[in-house]
């Protein structure tokens, strides 16, 4: 067992409440979330890659990213996931200060953007197959919809952690103590975002 | 000043943590900081979406978007993922996933020679 103790105390046995009792000083979860953050990189990173290798590779006269993309449509899509990022961290401020009421506000602000984001994507990707665009049809339609479609998946498992910790709050399982669950799901909806940003320049904006 | 110092008990040696490395924590911006960093990052996308439709920069459209979206990337983990403020153990995980990615997938770009299309 470890236990962390602070220099200038001089004595080995007092137990500094600032610092979790690892032998880092640093949360493992928080430690663990980072590791986790950091290999979802090369995740997303092999679909954007993926996305990059392929979209310029499909047949003359199928559908391309010009016949389909609406970017007005999708910048809006990002202003709001963008926005749900400050309701998270608003969310995690209030926890941190003892507020649960508003910490409640905020978490089912940032899962209500969080979900018109998922619900915008459902509805551009009904208005591509419409327009003879899916899985199947070519390189470029392929890679858009994993790539997207994996971005997708990670939002509304973000959405559900987020439902979960609204649940807890409920039912005064979330008190400031267990703040440290807030700030875990943040980051995983934050990396969503960043992501996102990501993929909004090097997929919509950049010809 | 000191950081904290870690013991394990079953041994009984005395580490001493860094600051930077250890958990202090940190103080976070306030909300109002929050808030201007998001609204920086609106006007971000804002012009990003200008610079697209906006024929004069198309030379410089690319690295321009990728520029911003760069900014843009580095205020959320910085500000709202608090990596500015926490400790450096946490950045260097994160940024090693991000160049390893990078790296990889240079690599094979550039061995599928994408960059000269």
């Amino acid at each position: 067992m470890t236990t962390t103790v602070t220099a200038s105390s001089g004595s080995h046995a007092e137990v500094d409440p600032g610092h979790p009792p690892t032998s880092t000083g640093l949360s493992n979860e928080k430690v663990a979330m980072w590791a986790f953050l950091g290999s979802e990189c090369l995740l997303f990173g092999s679909l954007i890659s993926t996305y990059l290798l392929f979209k310029g590779q499909s047949q003359p006269g199928t559908i391309g990213p010009d016949d389909v993309f609406d970017i007005p449509y999708t910048s809006v899509s990002s202003f709001v996931l963008l926005m749900s990022s400050l309701t998270m961290v608003l969310s995690l401020a209030a926890i941190q200060r003892g507020d649960h009421r508003l910490t409640r506000v905020w978490i089912l602000t940032t899962a209500l953007l969080g979900a018109s984001f998922v619900a915008g994507q459902a509805y551009e990707f009904t208005v591509f197959v419409r327009e003879g665009m899916n899985l199947r049809v070519n390189l470029f339609s392929s890679s858009f919809f994993v790539l997207t479609g994996f971005h997708g998946a990670h939002v509304t498992i973000g959405v559900l952690m987020l439902l979960s910790l609204y649940s807890l709050s409920m039912r005064g399982k979330l008190p400031t103590s267990k703040a440290e669950t807030v700030e875990l799901v943040g980051l995983y909806w934050h990396f969503v975002d960043v992501v996102w940003i990501v993929i909004f320049t090097l997929i919509y904006l950049i010809p | 000043m000191s950081g904290p110092t870690t013991r394990d008990e079953a041994t009984g040696p005395v580490v001493e943590v860094p600051p930077e490395e250890g958990g202090t924590h940190h103080d976070h911006p306030g909300d109002w900081k929050y808030i201007k960093i998001a609204l920086i990052l609106a006007v971000i996308t804002a012009v990003e979406v200008a610079f697209s439709y906006w024929e004069a920069v198309e030379g410089i459209l690319a690295p321009s978007l990728i520029a911003m979206s760069i900014l843009k990337f580095v205020m959320v983990v910085g500000y709202f993922m608090h990596l500015k403020f926490d400790s450096r153990l946490f950045r260097r995980l994160f940024v090693a996933g991000i160049a390893l990615a990078i790296f990889c997938f240079t690599v094979m770009l550039t061995t599928f020679g994408v960059w000269s299309r």
